[in-house]
């Protein structure tokens, strides 16, 4: 037996000899002429998406950036968190931050020739509002006033179209919220807020399998569970015209799939690298690696509702979170591609401000172990902390367990659900066992979509059953501020509140990482972790 | 000829297989014969097989290291030294230490949690092999014997499940529980496996019930439970033992394959199918973490494949 | 043979629809709310749950589910996805041509390889070639297929770069030979233990003996007499395994990224796309099934004493 184990165990050896001289040489030899070609198809690891492609029915990453890449809406934000306009000229806020006027840029027109005017705008929305179309993303319009005729709790819409929305011109419509948001601008970004050509509400059906926008890009074909295919559109009237042909959107099942195709140029970019390749992506793809600030972060936080946090001493959390080598287990298990977390809030938004949560984010074992005495100590001497186990949580949750352990002496043990929905559903359910993870993404650069969406009594996002009234006074103060400015000066002071109650555990600030093929140059992602798709550059072959 | 379309029949169900495991032992059929003298046969000649002596002492220590995994390490297989032993290089040479496999990902002894991994993943082995063979030998006792109604009703039955491929029947049903324990995956193992041995024990009885001494038995007044434990069962056992043992191994195997699938044994319990597939993410640059668990495992599924072919080997004549 | 085969088909109907039944009762109970998924992380929006629900029929009681789908499938109708809408007989015709390419190129690979191994083997008891068979056999078996999967790919893929890492193009049969062997390889196994041993006893058989006395050239001995009599149990297995190959090549289609029925199922159970499971699992026992009535004829084929009356 012996010596058939050694023989195996050289060959294995040998492949990752082999993969170091493979790596080495790789750059130098790029077989391409080094010349652009305008004309060239970039092809993206993809997914099959889950829905018919309309712009409001649209959610889960894999349809969403074949649809952002169909469609251009009234505005983007930049790098630091700033809104820029697209399609629109201007949208403008009254006093209150309760009617928002805006207007079109002239001349724009869908990719099936239709103008895109004020009511392609209005009438989308509508539509997409009216229970009976079906819609997923219909609750983006609840700020809306009379929303809640069109789209009751209960039975069919009442009202055909919500009062706040009101055509002035062909170039300007408004919108009245119900409550003054003095960042509503940013929630305009997402693909709710798209126009429609009209003929998609006259066939739904039809026009999901083959969407018309007026984005830089235009639908080409859809072969399901295979790719989605979009070509470069003439007419495109917006700054970010395609430098490149077209994108092959190609539906992966798994990012390991996509990572290796993407290593042997098969396809030329993806949006995530699987976690078992963080320590390789470098060397495999030297200067064509891709590391970008993505504005995200992943927390642990208590469930306040469990018997073990039930009654817990704020200390003994903040102990938790001393007790956690941030640092090493982001140079290990991450290879280096997160950074520490100080606060709640994700950096590459408005009004993120480093060093919120102070000395109880930094790893110190001696007065972890004294905070945790100090509290009380947990119930029972042993906490969990559930996770999904169809995304790779299982490496750093045991980690932070390893460490919790180490240093207070409390047993911590993975608590892992199936996937995502299994795992949402204990926590809908309120039955997590004592913590649970969570990740934010951005939904909008703004300081407050990660503290009042997610710590707020009784939000969407506060699964952990947190509630303190003083951070709920804080948030509604930024809330009725003048200006986004100064709204997100507010809301830092709410976040230095959050270490007084600790609702979740800060732990790392996430990275885009990525890579491209040989066969493409300027690959980059924003802060929402999307590709810029039209920046991408194809080599002549 | 009406009656050949039963013994047809038969014919079938006892060589039908499952596609997970091997019963390639079915194919020799059970051997006719006095029972003493058939185990003792089969005991002299497994004595003398050495593919028997090496299987049995393998299981034999490795039954040993799953009882009592602290004798042969000290090393903590939950807690590791990230800082300094992030996946640490196996010290070939360091027998029995802490490093003698490396480290994994956390900075945990290799060796450690492969000692101590040995005990879920023969639990989970051995706990399926006994529910199956009960409820299985059960089941086709009862077709086997009985025939009519019950035989209907059982190879029906058993014709339920083997049309769901185990695999996939496995993920359903382990995805039914958020909190899975040795005693679940077991549990689950077992629902989709014992249709195996229940179509072996079955082709077995109805084999052994027309034997002559079945026959005398029963002339001479012996009752229905003393004619199938005392007399069917210990000659229709012997097939049935050899797809036992050899199917321990297959188990073992699928608890690993789950694992990677993101359905094995929760956290709390270390086993090498999980830690295998928790490996596999550094397959190309530290494969030090997925070769010793694997190696671990396909030895033990090697061991018990081994005894189940050695086992063959010695029950039936027309192999010798 | 008329009456046998009508027998057989008539016992198939109360194992198809124990099967539909326990797929569809097992697929129910599994938590985790595929219309609330739909939402991701975001809240639900009840009035459009109940919209989906009562429109998928999600609202009935499970019996009255199970008769409504059954009734469908009658006329053809497999029902539509929770996400997306689309008809379920869509996808599963979709994988379905997929997989079987796959599974057949995996099936002749076992048919092929398998026997020749078994027979060389089986032929020759004791010696080397039926150690180093035995033993080969034996260590594929104790690997589990993901560390055999994926160390092919790494190696062949990534390293020799002898084919694409993951599979481009489905049609191609050459970029589906290794996810082909790679799913055969445990088959094989079998198949070679099995041919192996069935011949090994079958060599001792009286008939045998009269072959080999008549003079009979040794070539026909093995492969009319001998490998003709031992097929039975081979042939068993390979005519069960026709559906395992389809059904249970989850983890084989998922390090190559085929897009067949195994990864159907996956991404399925991982949406609780509960239609798609049962729809699948349907068409898996009807082949499980069928292939189960062919292999039993085959035996009348094979062994001249089994006649169907």
């Amino acid at each position: 037996m012996r010596g058939a184990k050694s023989a195996k165990w050289v060959a294995i050896a040998g492949v990752v000899a082999l993969t170091a001289t493979a790596c080495g040489g790789g750059d130098s030899d790029s077989g391409n002429s080094g010349k652009v070609d305008p004309k060239g198809i970039v092809s993206y690891a993809n997914g099959e998406p889950q829905n018919a492609l309309q712009p409001s029915n649209t959610m889960e990453a894999y349809g969403s950036v074949v649809i952002d890449s169909l469609f251009t809406g009234l505005v983007h934000y930049d790098k630091q968190g700033n809104i820029t306009y697209e399609n629109a000229e201007s949208v403008t806020p009254d006093k209150a931050n309760k009617v928002w006027t805006v207007k079109l840029k002239p001349g724009w027109k869908f990719h099936n020739g239709e103008a895109v005017t004020a009511k392609s705008y209005v009438d989308a929305w509508n539509w997409a509002a009216d229970p009976a179309n079906g819609q997923q993303n219909s609750g983006w319009y609840r700020d809306i006033v009379g929303y809640d005729k069109v789209h009751p709790e209960k039975g069919k819409a009442k009202s055909k179209a919500m009062e706040g929305l009101k055509v002035v011109d062909d170039n300007t419509f408004t919108i009245t919220l119900n409550s003054g948001i003095p960042y509503y601008a940013y929630k305009l970004v997402y693909a709710p807020f798209y126009p429609m050509p009209s003929a998609a509400l006259k066939d739904p059906k039809k026009y999901g399998e083959a969407p018309v926008g007026n984005g830089p890009y235009k639908f080409k074909s859809w072969e399901h569970k295979k790719s989605v295919q979009v070509t470069a559109w003439s007419g495109y009237k917006g700054d970010n015209k395609p430098k490149n042909g077209g994108i092959n959107f190609k539906a992966y099942t798994t990012p390991q799939a996509a990572y290796n195709d993407l290593r042997s140029d098969n396809v030329d970019t993806m949006p995530l690298i699987p976690d078992s390749e963080l320590a390789n992506f470098k060397q495999d793809f030297g200067d064509r690696a891709i590391e970008q600030d993505f504005s995200a972060i992943n927390t642990v936080n208590p469930a306040f509702y469990s018997k073990t946090f039930k009654d817990m001493d704020v200390k003994v959390i903040q102990g938790l979170s001393m007790a956690i080598d941030r640092d090493t287990i982001a140079k290990t298990t991450f290879a280096g591609t997160r950074e520490s977390a100080t606060g709640w809030v994700a950096k590459g938004v408005k009004g993120y401000k480093a060093g919120a949560c102070g000395e109880f984010c930094k790893f110190d074992p001696k007065k972890a172990k004294q905070f945790v005495k100090d509290g009380g100590g947990v119930p029972g001497n042993a906490i969990t902390i559930q996770y999904n186990a169809d995304q790779p949580h299982k490496g750093w949750v045991t980690a932070v367990c390893n460490s919790i352990t180490k240093s207070t002496g409390v047993k911590c043990t993975g608590d892992p659900k199936t996937d995502f929905q299994a795992d949402t559903e204990v926590r809908d359910k309120k039955q997590v066992k004592a913590m649970y993870r969570s990740g934010w993404v951005l939904d909008y650069p703004f300081n407050g979509n990660f503290l009042a969406d997610l710590y707020g009594t009784g939000v969407d996002g506060n699964k952990g059953g947190f509630s303190d009234k003083k951070f709920d006074a804080l948030t509604k103060k930024a809330d009725a501020a003048k200006t986004i400015d100064e709204s997100a000066k507010l809301y830092q002071e709410a976040e230095k509140q959050l270490v007084n109650t600790f609702p979740g555990i800060p732990l790392w600030y996430n990275k885009t990482l990525s890579a491209s093929s040989k066969n493409v140059k300027g690959v980059e992602f924003d802060q929402a972790g999307d590709p810029v798709l039209t920046d991408i550059e194809v080599f002549e072959k | 000829m009406p009656d050949l379309t039963k013994t047809t029949a038969t014919a079938t169900d006892e060589q039908s297989v499952t596609p997970d495991a091997p019963v390639d032992a079915i194919a020799s059929g059970p051997a006719p014969g006095k029972p003493r003298s058939l185990w003792n046969d089969a005991w002299r000649e497994l004595r003398s097989n050495p593919l028997f002596v090496i299987s049995a002492f393998l299981i034999v220590v490795l039954l040993v290291v799953a009882a009592f995994p602290g004798l042969f390490t000290d090393a903590n297989p939950d807690s590791g030294d990230q800082v300094n032993h992030f996946l640490g290089k196996p010290e070939l040479t360091h027998f029995f230490q802490a490093d003698w496999f490396g480290y994994d990902r956390v900075g945990r002894s290799i060796y450690s949690r492969v000692v101590h991994g040995a005990r879920n993943s023969i639990l989970v082995g051995v706990g399926v092999t006994i529910l199956v063979t009960l409820f299985g030998g059960l089941c086709g006792m009862l077709a086997g014997y009985f025939g009519g109604f019950w035989d209907s009703l059982i190879s029906r039955l058993t014709d339920v499940f083997f049309g769901i491929p185990f695999l996939l029947g496995a993920m359903v049903v382990l995805n039914a529980f958020t909190d899975r324990t040795v005693w679940v995956v077991m549990g689950a193992l077992a629902f989709l496996g014992w249709t195996q041995i229940a179509r072996v024990m079955r082709g077995a009885v109805i084999t052994t019930k027309h034997a002559d001494y079945v026959v005398a038995a029963r002339a001479l007044g012996a009752g229905t439970k003393r004619i199938l434990f005392r007399h069917i069962l210990p000659n229709a056992l012997a097939p049935v033992i050899v797809v036992a043992t050899i199917s321990l191994g297959t188990y073992i195997v699928a608890e690993s394959t789950l694992s990677y699938l993101g359905l094995g044994l929760g956290d709390g319990a270390i086993s090498w199918g999980g830690d295998i597939s928790d490996a596999t993410q550094d397959i190309r640059n530290n494969p030090h973490t997925l070769f010793f668990p694997a190696g671990m495992l396909s030895i033990t599924v090697l061991a018990f494949i081994m005894m189940g072919d050695a086992v063959r080997e010695a029950l039936d004549p027309k192999l010798r | 043979m008329g009456r046998y085969v009508a027998r057989r088909l008539l016992q198939m109907i109360p194992v198809f629809i124990g099967t539909t039944l326990l797929i569809f009762i097992m697929v129910n109970v599994l938590p985790g709310d595929p219309v609330r998924a739909l939402w991701g992380d975001k809240p639900p929006d009840p009035a459009q749950v109940a919209q989906i629900r009562h429109d998928r029929g999600l609202d009935l009681p499970l019996w009255q589910q199970y008769l409504h789908y059954m009734g469908g499938l009658l006329q053809g109708d497999f029902g539509k996805t929770i996400a997306g809408n689309r008809p379920v007989l869509d996808e599963i015709t979709q994988a379905f041509p997929v997989s079987m390419r796959l599974a057949s190129m995996a099936w002749t690979f076992e048919l092929i390889v398998g026997i020749t191994l078994g027979v060389l083997a089986g032929i020759k008891r004791g010696r080397f070639v039926d150690n180093t068979v035995t033993l080969f056999t034996l260590l594929v078996i104790s690997v589990p297929i993901f560390v055999v999967g994926l160390l092919c790919q790494l190696f062949f893929g990534n390293e020799l770069g002898w084919i694409t890492p993951t599979v481009q193009d489905s049609e191609n049969m050459s970029q589906l030979l290794v996810p082909a062997i790679v799913l055969g390889m445990v088959g094989l196994a079998y198949v070679a233990r099995l041919t192996r041993t069935s011949i090994a006893e079958n060599r001792q058989a009286d008939y045998m003996r009269t072959a080999v006395a008549k003079g009979l050239p040794r070539q026909r001995i093995i492969t009319r007499h001998l490998l003709r009599n031992s097929l039975i149990p081979v042939v068993t297995y390979l005519g069960t395994d026709v559906g395992t190959l389809m059904g249970g090549a989850v983890i084989t289609e998922g390090i190559f990224n085929v897009t067949g029925v195994g990864n159907l199922l996956f991404q399925a159970l991982a949406r609780r796309e509960g239609a798609v499971i049962v729809g699948v699992v349907t068409v898996l026992v009807i082949v499980y099934l069928i292939a189960s009535l062919i292999v039993d004829l085959l035996y009348a084929v094979l062994d001249p004493r089994i006649r169907y009356a």
